[in-house]
């Protein structure tokens, strides 16, 4: 294994990364859903967790713009897509939905499965699913149409 | 109204820093954008050599409520409540993951990291599925 301390810098994030996810309330679509309704009893908490997590990346992604390679000597990989099209305004609108019908966006269903939680188990494998479907109906439009693939890499947030 | 009785600005704040320095890590050590949507996007099919640094993020998020069973023995304050049946679950999973592959990022890539580094683009998408949340919540709960 030539690349342990990046699989050890890896892990490590997506410890801390799920742990943020539960202290900050995310991992509760209760909380989600009551901060997504201003007009019921409103839970504005998860403002803080935009803006506490904006705050700190702010000055990250500054700096990794100036470089080429990481502080491991990776590459820096930033999407390079600047459109702004049906594409992106369509998923996110099904996202939108999708989040505030249950509560869930990914990272919070990941945690939440794993801490046990059954429904969160269900909402990722549907999520999975959903992707794959997403694979299949693009990969059928380039046969049939050739129209030329995304590539998901380069244009991924 | 707001709901003071669940109102939590203090953890809340602490929990978003967290998820700011994971994702500062992320890119600054591992030069890779923290967007979930994306890192499990990319598995789906698993590319030869695109596969190993996705799959280690996500064992360590998996082992994420072990730690903190471990920092914190008696739990959250309020524990999560999820109040959608089955159904509605599986749909709501349908539509996070076609959306996020179209969008082409969630609340993590477009939210965190695409704010953070100022991208158009990502402004768009939040503000979009923002929005979207807020009015399928008004609909569903003030509504329907």
């Amino acid at each position: 294994m030539g690349h342990l301390r990046q699989r050890f810098s890896e892990f490590v994030v997506g410890l801390m990364f799920g742990v943020g996810l539960i202290i900050s309330g995310m991992t509760d679509p209760g909380k989600v859903l009551a901060f997504l309704d201003p007009f019921g009893s409103w839970d504005p908490s998860l403002a803080f967790v935009m803006g506490g997590a904006i705050a700190v990346g702010f000055f990250a992604f500054s700096i990794a713009k100036r470089r080429t390679t990481s502080l491991l000597g990776d590459d820096i990989h930033l999407p390079t897509s600047n459109q702004i099209d049906k594409r992106l305004v369509g998923g996110a609108i099904l996202f939108g939905a999708g989040w505030g019908l249950a509560g869930f966006c990914p990272g919070p269903g990941i945690v939440s499965m794993a801490s046990g939680e059954i429904k969160a188990a269900a909402f990722v494998g549907s999520l999975v699913l959903g992707m794959v479907l997403y694979e299949m109906v693009e990969h059928y439009r380039h046969k049939a149409h050739s129209i030329p693939p995304l590539d998901s890499a380069s244009t991924y947030e | 109204m707001i709901d003071w009785t669940h109102f939590t600005p203090w953890t809340s704040l602490m929990g978003g820093l967290l998820l700011g320095v994971s994702s500062a890590l992320f890119i600054l050590l591992n030069g890779r954008v923290l967007g979930i949507s994306g890192i499990l996007g990319g598995l789906i099919p698993p590319k030869r050599g695109d596969s190993a640094w996705r799959i280690s993020f996500f064992l360590g998020m998996i082992a994420s409520p072990f730690l903190f069973s471990l920092l914190a023995p008696s739990g959250l304050a309020s524990p999560p409540r999820i109040d959608a049946g089955y159904g509605l679950i599986i749909l709501a999973g349908l539509l996070v993951g076609i959306g996020t592959r179209y969008g082409s990022g969630c609340t993590s890539g477009h939210g965190v990291c695409g704010l953070s580094r100022l991208s158009p683009r990502s402004l768009v998408a939040t503000l979009t599925f923002m929005s979207v949340g807020f009015l399928v919540v008004y609909l569903v709960r003030h509504v329907l």
